[in-house]
């Protein structure tokens, strides 16, 4: 009962998507179609699980002195404020249980959960991932070696990309006349994208279409269980 | 030969600093370097110009603050033209973030559009989960799965909402996106599936891989990839933002990690010859 | 007011921007302060609009204002409950019945997509006539197409050993995807810098005020 349903509940579900493809009319039909609404609901309930489970296991790692748990009380703390901001004052568009004052309003600026979205999320968000600008540049200094064919060929395209996708490019090959046009930077760049960067990218995505269609099917079959998890 | 192996030991913060420096000092001091339009931005911007007035379109904004830099300046140059042409925009987020970079970029661009009204021009429907099963369900029965705005009012109550039950009613559809859900389902289900033209705009680091979904099929109308498809695009709307200041610093630091990538291979050239005449 | 709220909300965005570049000097407490703030935010916004933008509107507001038409919005509402309760250790099991429904559907949609937007329509797009152009650059560019398509695909076949003309074929497979890959590198650096580019933008034009609108 406790893996068997589910499974024929998958089967069940998967099989009515597919078949509704080739039968859109009644009830296949209508069936998918309110299966893509309860789709939405039930994600919609995934997502507040992750939330309480981020909440769950910061409480424990606190509870049990893990290293370094007083940062835990951070997030808890943001996340309880933000959540708090929301649901009393709502965001831009929506209104809250609080109706906000215009002495607030005028104020901040903005309501509160919209406040610290703009001055805090979008910078942390933004700064955390620029980040890696730094080491990006660091680690192609560092790995980057012309040891054989393979790599030399990688090497060169990622420097003929790097520069013709630039207006630096652009500007070191300008004096080239148009019967040499192929030899402009911008030109190289865009043969490189067009050609062999969509050849390759093509082959990988026919062969992980291939396994994303193998994975689908053995999973609508029961073949593939780890998505039950546990016993 | 001293000199080569210390170029295989070059401290990773002068690195840090170079980058740093390469990135700034354009930004205060532009370069002014030429700027080229390429072919598949140049699509997206047909594909738009082609439109009707009193067109509706479907935006999805598919991104946060931490790819805005990249995205904001295409999404804020697509307003821009679409409100010049009079298309409507219907706005919708696959991501939570995306509901706020759009009020974002419509408030920057409502500013010089006085004209352009909530619910009549402009939209913004909010955030749905559920990636490309959400846009199937979308294209099926639209207003079930947006049966309000992002405020809460139901659809119902906008003219821009009216008759608007799948995609048959859109002119395209265009994806902001920076991962996944984003264009790539769009691509799956509103072009693949429903028929409808779809372009888009990428983070520079998907672009590789959408762009083999610019071919004969069209499943791509075009793309505007990173920064520079931004700036192209702003070139083209004739409005020159963020993107294209950026592209100065953007020359400049890869110059700086080119050069770097070059002394790494001479360090590593001449000390590998250095290890084979002596062994 | 609002200007110094403004003026205030911009130092604590460089305060958490200089926090979190302090990493690239070594991991400290400003770093994981910043970090551990990040993360209960960024939790928060999409609790909130989860709430708001999706069981708000897809499901409290149609079961409380038309009961009769909506009442069976019921079930994914007890399926999303199901999803609860993995919270609690013993009674976890009770959520692959939602996580079940969640599944099925994404694997049927994705057996279908997958099958017509990554393979059928892919391979269609490979069957061009190189000749069919008169433009020199475009008929290499598709031969160049056509045989790195094919020949890519045949590296990703592990069924069989890579030796003689189809280890060969394999081989020429693999230099087409290097060069692939050289692309989708010379584009990631584009955007990370990209991003950076933003950050200074903010700190040397919204904060310092060097920058020209």
């Amino acid at each position: 009962m406790k893996r068997q349903i589910p499974m024929l509940i998958t089967f069940f579900v998967g099989a009515l998507i597919i078949v509704s493809e080739f039968i859109p009319h009644k009830p296949f039909g209508n069936l998918s179609t309110s299966l893509g609404g309860w789709f939405l609901i039930i994600s919609g309930f995934a997502i507040i699980l992750g939330q309480l489970s981020l909440f769950k296991v910061n409480i424990i790692k606190i509870s049990r002195k893990a290293p370094n748990w007083p940062y835990f009380i951070i997030a808890l703390v943001s996340f309880s404020i933000m959540v708090t901001c929301g649901i009393l004052w709502g965001t831009q568009k929506q209104p809250g249980l609080i109706p906000i004052s215009d002495k607030m309003l005028n104020f901040f600026g903005y309501k509160p959960f919209d406040y610290i979205f703009k001055y805090m999320f979008e910078n942390l968000s933004a700064t955390m991932f620029s980040l890696l600008a730094f080491f990006m540049a660091s680690a192609s200094y560092r790995a980057f070696r012309a040891r054989n064919a393979e790599s030399t060929l990688l090497l060169v395209a990622a420097v003929l990309v790097m520069l013709g996708r630039t207006t630096i490019g652009s500007t070191l090959t300008c004096w080239i006349p148009e019967s040499l046009g192929f030899l402009h930077l911008p030109n190289i760049a865009s043969f490189i994208m067009k050609y062999p960067n969509t050849a390759g990218q093509r082959a990988i995505m026919i062969c992980a279409g291939f396994g994303v269609i193998g994975s689908s099917l053995r999973i609508i079959l029961g073949i593939e269980r780890s998505y039950l998890g546990g016993k | 030969m001293k000199i080569f192996e210390r170029f295989l030991h070059i401290d990773r913060r002068i690195i840090f600093v170079l980058i740093f420096i390469g990135v700034a000092l354009p930004l205060i001091w532009t370069l002014g370097f030429n700027l080229e339009v390429t072919e598949n931005v140049e699509s997206v911007y047909n594909l738009m110009e082609e439109l009707e007035p009193g067109t509706r379109i479907l935006i999805s904004f598919d991104y946060g603050p931490s790819t805005k830099p990249e995205i904001q300046p295409m999404a804020i140059a697509l307003m821009e033209q679409a409100f010049t042409n009079r298309i409507r925009i219907i706005a919708i987020a696959l991501w939570p973030m995306g509901v706020q970079m759009c009020n974002e970029a419509f408030e920057k661009v409502s500013a010089e559009y006085p004209n352009i009204e909530y619910g009549i021009d402009f939209i913004n429907l909010g955030y749905k989960v559920g990636g490309m099963v959400t846009i199937n369900h979308m294209a099926k029965d639209f207003r079930s799965t947006f049966p309000t705005d992002g405020g809460g009012n139901p659809i119902d109550e906008f003219p821009i909402m009216k008759g608007i039950k799948n995609f048959d009613k859109l002119g395209c559809v265009i994806s902001l996106s920076a991962g996944d859900p984003g264009l790539k389902q769009w691509v799956m289900i509103a072009h693949d599936t429903f028929g409808k033209p779809v372009g888009g705009g990428t983070t520079a680091v998907q672009a590789p891989i959408m762009l083999a979904y610019v071919n004969e099929q069209q499943q791509l109308v075009g793309l505007l990839g990173g920064l520079k498809g931004a700036a192209e695009y702003e070139l083209l709307v004739n409005k020159p933002g963020f993107a294209t200041k950026g592209m100065d610093a953007q020359s400049v630091a890869h110059l700086i990690i080119i050069i770097f990538i070059l002394i790494g291979n001479i360090g590593y050239f001449a000390t590998r010859k250095k290890d084979t005449m002596k062994s | 007011m609002e200007i110094l709220m403004h003026r205030i909300g911009i130092w604590i965005g460089v305060f958490l921007t200089f926090a979190i570049f302090s990493f690239l000097y070594k991991d400290n407490p400003f770093y994981k302060i910043a970090e551990q703030i990040f993360i209960g935010i960024s939790a928060g916004y999409w609790f909130i609009y989860t709430i708001y933008n999706i069981l708000i509107p897809n499901l409290f507001v149609p079961v409380t204002t038309d009961f009769a038409h909506n009442f069976i919005l019921l079930i994914p509402a007890f399926l999303g409950i199901l999803m609860l309760c993995r919270l609690i250790p013993s009674i976890d099991w009770v959520s692959r019945y939602a996580l079940a429904v969640v599944v099925g559907t994404t694997a049927g949609l994705f057996f279908k997509r997958y099958l017509q937007s990554d393979v059928l329509n892919q391979l269609t797009a490979t069957m061009l006539n190189p000749f069919a152009s008169s433009n020199a650059a475009q008929i290499i560019g598709e031969l160049i197409l056509i045989i790195g398509t094919i020949t890519g695909i045949v590296y990703f076949f592990f069924s069989k050993k890579h030796e003689g003309a189809f280890g060969t074929t394999a081989r020429v497979g693999i230099y087409f995807l290097m060069v692939s890959f050289g692309a989708a590198f010379g584009y990631t650096v584009m955007a990370r810098i990209s991003l950076l580019i933003g950050r200074l933008n903010f700190l040397l034009g919204d904060w310092l005020g060097i920058l020209k609108p």
